[in-house]
């Protein structure tokens, strides 16, 4: 299994992501945003989180133009399996891979904190070692986290089974960190090899540390 | 010659920070405002003479790379 995480000038959780797969037992490899090609056997493509481009413009708006874009483009059109995690959920929006956008907080604070998630469709390679309404325990921590999509995108995204987790507290009643159209914190493409999300589970792989909820959803991608 | 391009968030997209002073106008006494909207400037110094073409390119910029036309809309103004 082998794991290729990419990087570019402002991603800063490459190195938690690697820690992440490497001790679910995967090969990981780092790529520079300014190579053209996706590594050879690559089983799944992380767009990991930080600032790309210092979160000029727009959050993910310059990280659209890097040279690797265009590869990463070509493996998600073959159903190449691509995560996005925070700053990378916002990059895969701005390339038109996921669909809505992601804004400002409502409260307009930068929110870093633990957060409980319900799972809300794990009929996806991503989440099919939870079941549905599991609650996690998972870090957010962004500024442009608040997920805006219209009415009918809303529609298609809840037809198609595409929302895969909801901000909630412990018991999974709604409860909305950042003003995200109905308290959405991930979703994924029609096609299900696409994921992104804005909370953390690369940060939540030691019970030690506060907790370990996102082994069992980064799991999925390495258990067939 | 210039483009001045103006970008905010879509009519119906709540705009917080709009919101956020919108309300300090109120605590500070301002009663007669209904309504604030905030958004960014971006000023492009163009080499170019033909408005139409400036127009075109100015335009590409926005849907390329100056709006995220799923939040966003933009006006352009040459100078």
């Amino acid at each position: 299994m082998k794991v290729s995480i990419l990087q570019f000038p402002g991603t800063n959780c490459e190195y938690d992501t690697q820690y992440a797969f490497e001790k679910l037992g995967a090969q990981t490899e780092i790529v520079w945003h300014k190579t053209t090609s996706i590594p050879q056997n690559t089983d799944l493509l992380v767009v990991a989180g930080g600032f790309s481009y210092g979160d000029y413009l727009r959050s993910g708006a310059i990280a659209k133009f890097s040279p690797i874009m265009a590869a990463v483009q070509e493996y998600a059109s073959k159903g190449g399996k691509i995560l996005g995690i925070c700053n990378g959920f916002q990059v895969l929006t701005e390339v038109g891979l996921l669909p809505g956008a992601l804004k400002r907080n409502e409260g307009l604070h930068f929110i870093s904190k633990y957060h409980h998630l319900k799972v809300e469709n794990n009929n996806n390679i991503f989440l099919k070692e939870l079941n549905n309404n599991d609650i996690v325990n998972i870090p957010i921590a962004h500024h442009d986290g608040n997920y805006y999509i219209n009415e009918d995108g809303l529609a298609n995204l809840e037809k198609h089974e595409q929302i895969l987790l909801r901000y909630t507290d412990k018991n999974g009643t709604i409860k909305n960190p950042n003003g995200s159209v109905a308290s959405i914190a991930g979703v994924c493409n029609k096609e299900r090899n696409v994921f992104g999300l804005m909370p953390h589970p690369e940060r939540a792989m030691e019970a030690i540390l506060g907790s370990d909820d996102g082994i069992k959803m980064l799991q999925g991608f390495l258990v067939s | 010659m210039k483009a001045i391009v103006n970008v905010f968030l879509k009519a119906g997209v709540l705009d917080s920070q709009g919101k956020a002073v919108h309300h300090a106008l109120d605590s500070l006494g301002f009663n007669s405002v209904e309504d604030v909207r905030i958004g960014k400037q971006i000023v492009l110094q163009l080499d170019e003479t033909n408005r139409e073409k400036a127009m075109t390119d100015a335009t590409k910029m926005c849907e390329e790379l100056l709006a995220n036309t799923v939040i966003e809309d933009y006006t352009i103004e040459l100078v």
